[in-house]
């Protein structure tokens, strides 16, 4: 009971699918509450204060770690025995199949990306907020206090190497969300000809609104910062 | 027409293989893609050469036998067809083409052009078929069976078993031929009785066997040559995770 998880191909599948699943759902979220980093600081403030060191965000970011965690390690068990059974010996041509979509064939690669993506972010929040906390300092390495969100995406996105950098990471992240998104129903056994295209579009449109959504915040305090505060956007 | 022809030759399983380079004249467009070959076989007899060995049965589209991966495409540029049924009008005057054998951990090359597709015969054997003896044809309507599963099954029963899913595959999966095979034995009543213990002996074989894990791209779809729908997967993943959550 249970082995199947790891030692079947469609088993193996299911962990992706379920822990891709759950790292979409949260992507969302996180979406979702850095939107009103653009509306209200203050009210992105009150939110970081919520998630700080108690027991339910400690809780939260452990169960989200195991899932980067297992979704990383299975893609690399997934992709080396993809590789192994591709044999030694490769094709000399080969040519893009009709309808295959360049995510599909690249979802590690991009994964990876995503994951860089995610510990330049954690270096540049998580251990500013959070681990303060959990240290219990009062102030972290810049002066702010650990809930100052809003101030620190102003410093962060006030130096334009962190735009450039986070904008590449979104790309990437919609890359392998355009295919994740469709594949995930798929593993899961859910999917036919009528609902692949509905499934395709869905993925195309959720990968979309998070990138401009995350993208928005980064933007919105880059331009900000240009005007030195001058402009009220 | 006048064609450059770049092969891959290879003694036998152990030995390295290497491209050569011929050329074959005067082939009319009309001629099929095996014909060529055919001819070029020929004209290398003729010279006291080694000919080129490559896998053929039916040359009709139904036995699978015909491999070949042809300018970076299983059964060449054309879609939904086999190899055997690619005729040379596909191609131009003065092309070179560029042949190689299946490429996939679990088709290792035998000779050339040819390569051992046994391990889709040990899947099969391993839960591909019905146990008990279902005896002659049954009346028509004797068993009642809705037209839209009669039609799934059929459009997954035109699997011929060609390999080109795997060796399309970037990641060597046989998911396709494997969901063709359990999916049109589980739309039938007689089928369905077994389907659970089928998905989980077949699947297990796959991936003993050294196929690898099916990662969704579709490329398998796009290049079988009966264009057997990727969403037959779907449910061989629906048959093997109801199976397994159930024991
Ligand atoms: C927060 C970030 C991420 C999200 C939201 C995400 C989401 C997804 C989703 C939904 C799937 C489809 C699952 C399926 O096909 O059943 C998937 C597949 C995959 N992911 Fe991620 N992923 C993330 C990070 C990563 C990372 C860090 C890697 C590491 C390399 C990675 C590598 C892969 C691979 C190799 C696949 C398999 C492709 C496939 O089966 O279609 N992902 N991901
Ligand atoms: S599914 Fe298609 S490509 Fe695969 S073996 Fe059957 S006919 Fe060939
Ligand atoms: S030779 Fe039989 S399918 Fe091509």
């Amino acid at each position: 009971m249970g082995t199947f998880l790891y030692n079947s191909s469609i088993g193996k599948k299911l962990v992706m699918s379920v822990t891709g699943i759950f790292l979409v759902l949260f992507i969302l979220f996180h979406m979702s509450m850095n939107l009103v980093a653009v509306i209200s600081p203050e009210g992105y403030n009150m939110i970081c204060e919520l998630l700080g060191a108690n027991w339910y965000a400690l809780v939260g970011t452990l169960v989200l770690a195991a899932g980067v965690v297992i979704h990383f390690l299975y893609a690399i068990m997934l992709t080396l025995q993809n590789l192994a059974a591709r044999g030694k010996e490769r094709y000399a041509v080969t040519a893009k199949e009709q309808g295959v979509s360049w995510a599909s064939k690249n979802m590690f690669v991009l994964g990876t990306i995503v994951l860089l993506g995610l510990c330049l972010h954690l270096l540049n929040f998580w251990s500013k907020m959070q681990l303060v906390e959990i240290m219990g300092q009062e102030t972290n390495s810049l002066g702010f206090g650990p809930a100052d969100g809003a101030a620190l995406i102003r410093y962060t996105f006030s130096q334009w190497y962190y735009v450039v950098v986070y904008l590449i990471w979104f790309a990437a992240l919609w890359f392998h969300l355009t295919h994740g998104v469709w594949s995930m129903f798929q593993s899961l056994g859910w999917g036919n000809k009528t609902w692949y295209p509905r499934l395709k579009s869905i993925a195309c449109i959720v990968a979309t609104i998070v990138f401009l959504c995350f993208a928005l915040v980064v933007v919105f305090y880059f331009i900000q910062s240009l005007c030195g505060g001058a402009c009220n956007l | 027409m006048n064609l450059t022809l770049k092969i891959w030759r290879q003694k036998n399983a152990k030995a390295k293989g290497a491209f050569e380079t011929y050329h074959v004249e005067n082939i009319s467009p009309d001629t099929s893609f095996l014909e060529m070959l055919d001819i070029l076989n020929n004209n290398l007899i003729h010279e006291g050469k080694e000919p080129v060995v490559f896998d053929h049965d039916c040359r009709e589209g139904i036995c699978g036998m015909c491999s070949l991966h042809i300018n970076g495409h299983a059964h060449g540029p054309d879609s939904e067809i086999t190899t055997c049924q690619l005729h040379m009008r596909k191609f131009n005057d003065g092309d070179t083409i560029v042949i190689e054998p299946w490429r996939s951990a679990a088709f290792p090359v035998i000779k050339d052009l040819a390569v051992d597709r046994s391990a889709y015969d040990k899947i099969l054997q391993a839960g591909g078929f019905i146990s008990v003896n279902t005896g002659g044809v049954p009346d028509a309507n004797a068993i009642p069976i809705p037209k839209a599963d009669a039609d799934e099954s059929m459009d997954a029963a035109a699997c011929i078993g060609c390999g080109a899913c795997a060796a399309t595959c970037k990641n060597g999966s046989a998911m396709l031929f494997v969901a063709a095979r359990v999916s049109s034995l589980a739309k039938l009543p007689q089928g369905r009785v077994e389907g659970a213990r089928r998905a989980k002996a077949m699947v297990a074989k796959m991936d003993e066997l050294g196929f690898g894990n099916c990662t969704n791209t579709g490329a398998c779809e796009a290049e079988c040559p009966k264009a057997i729908s990727i969403a037959h997967i779907a449910r061989l993943n629906r048959e093997f995770l109801s199976a397994k959550f159930k024991d």
